[in-house]
């Protein structure tokens, strides 16, 4: 007989899936609007490696009809869409807050919490997962629902999104604000950590996806069913994102 | 760890093969409905018909936003001041600047007052105005600040600013009142008519503004920029500087400025931008 294991909360599973199309239409009008002014690169020394963003992230979807005109792609234009960007950023913004609002309170309540925040031997156990991983060890991953290092990422990225909202206040109304744009180095720099913060929602997706896509189906699954399921009466234990 | 938490989220329990399906089923079931719920959403919000360049149902967020916004600006709440040092210049934008322009007869035609006695129609087309030259500009109480200019593009820069506060040329004109009442700037802000209107000379640039952040003490009508006369790139021999907004609302060579109780029209707005564009 199968054995059903619960794994997310409703709540969770909810706040998951309406935090994730909200981050990624917060990440493209992000983008329509620092288009606007994109001054930031990736630099060694004085040596410029990559400008943030070369051209054709801008208009990937650049094609030519049969005129050899070019025709442009609705979902994928970029550029020149400051006023579009603004408009659904500064919408968009109170989903992002009160969703993300709505979780912490959510985990602090529950006492959810206690399974993602790090705690003394989170580290060391990260890096035995992180060998893990990359095949280095070979002893089992702790069969717990959460484990050191994925302690540490969503609990960063948690605190991202509270920085992000901070740094995101401090340049939306600097004036009204302006201690907080002040404390948090001026509008240039707020401006600098919120594009980098985003930088950094890029940088935990791809990992996140990877090992999603590592973890297998069921695991997966889970997010949306909010169970896992088991042939043996072991339980459910492994890897699980 | 709390050993009692773990073990209550993963208590398991034995299913038949069947429900486990049927739940499973439902729940991607569900997922899929809201995926196309979602897709669905931002789909509609994207191409429902746009007001002024941008989807009406975020015009109508941007119009919510504005009013959270006024509902808690404070006229004292200022923007920072900076150090001369850090101070540069940078030119952005010359819609309203063709043509040359005189300081010596340049006039700003002021309309909207409460009394309107002496008013000057400028020719057939324009409405009567109180006409105001830059020496009575300039003998106004001279201000500087230092302030940072904030493009919505997302650049800004420390400028240094000199001229006369808005607010001290609406104290000596009196503009008109919604009560009809004689006006009192400094007591009565609040029956001041709610909008004001600048427009270039040639009226190819406008901008509306709120009457609270037009009056607010940081509002300049600028004659001087880092220590030289304003050049004619930056709006030559009047413009507006406002810290309390983004850049595009400190027009530049200043024609026309008008006190009114209906929203104005505004340059940047018809192409999509918010209104307020408040800071």
């Amino acid at each position: 007989m199968p054995k059903l294991t619960p794994k997310h909360t409703l709540a969770i599973r909810w706040f998951h899936w309406i935090n994730f199309p909200v981050l990624m239409l917060m990440i493209w009008s992000g983008l329509l609007i620092y288009w606007a002014n994109d001054i930031y690169s990736i630099r060694f020394g004085s040596h410029q490696l990559i400008k943030l963003f070369p051209e054709w992230l801008y208009h990937p979807h650049e094609l030519k009809n049969s005129d050899g005109d070019v025709v442009r792609s609705a979902y994928f234009h970029l550029d020149h869409r400051l006023a579009l960007g603004m408009a659904w950023h500064f919408f968009l913004m109170w989903l992002f807050a009160l969703n993300g609002a709505a979780y912490v309170l959510y985990t602090a309540i529950s006492g959810e919490w206690r399974l993602l925040v790090p705690g003394r031997h989170t580290i060391a156990e990260a890096i035995q997962v992180v060998l893990h991983d990359l095949k280095i060890r070979k002893d089992p991953l702790p069969a717990r629902k959460f484990n050191g290092a994925q302690q540490i990422a969503y609990t960063m990225v948690v605190l991202m999104g509270a920085c992000s909202l901070i740094t995101g206040a401090a340049i939306y109304k600097p004036t009204q604000i302006a201690l907080l744009t002040t404390a948090l180095g001026g509008y240039k720099t707020a401006r600098f950590i919120h594009f980098w913060l985003t930088m950094g929602y890029v940088g935990f997706l791809v990992m996140h996806i990877t090992q999603v896509v590592r973890a297998g189906w069921s695991n997966f699954a889970a997010m949306i069913t909010g169970f896992e399921v088991s042939a043996s009466s072991k339980g459910a234990g492994g890897a699980s994102e | 760890m709390n050993r009692e938490n773990e073990s209550a989220i993963t208590l398991s329990r034995d299913v038949d093969e069947q429900q486990v399906r049927t739940m499973t089923r439902r729940s991607l079931l569900l997922g899929a409905v809201g995926i196309g719920a979602a897709a669905y959403a931002v789909r509609w919000i994207g191409t429902q018909e746009t007001n002024n360049g941008v989807p009406w149902f975020l015009r109508r967020c941007l119009q919510m936003n504005e009013k959270l916004a006024r509902s808690y600006f404070r006229g004292y709440h200022q923007a920072p001041e900076f150090d001369e040092s850090l101070i540069s210049e940078r030119t952005n934008g010359d819609i309203g600047l063709s043509g040359d322009i005189d300081e010596t007869t340049h006039v700003v035609r002021v309309v909207g007052l409460h009394d309107m006695t002496g008013a000057i129609k400028a020719d057939d087309t324009t409405e009567p105005a109180i006409e105001i030259n830059m020496a009575r500009i300039k003998a106004l109480p001279r201000r500087t600040i230092v302030t940072e200019l904030k493009c919505i593009e997302g650049w800004s820069i420390v400028v240094k600013w000199t001229g006369a506060r808005l607010i001290d040329l609406a104290e000596q004109l009196g503009p008109a009142t919604i009560s009809g009442n004689k006006p009192d700037v400094l007591n009565s802000a609040h029956d001041i008519l709610p909008y004001v209107a600048l427009e270039t000379p040639d009226g190819t640039y406008y901008v509306g503004l709120d009457t609270q952040s037009a009056l607010h003490p940081q509002t300049l009508l600028c004659y001087e920029m880092n220590n030289k006369p304003l050049a004619d790139e930056h709006g030559a021999p009047v413009r507006l500087v406002i810290p309390v907004k983004y850049g595009v609302k400190h027009i530049k060579r200043i024609g026309v400025i008008r006190f009114t109780a209906s929203r104005p029209k505004d340059y940047w707005a018809e192409q999509g931008y918010d209104w307020y564009a408040g800071l």
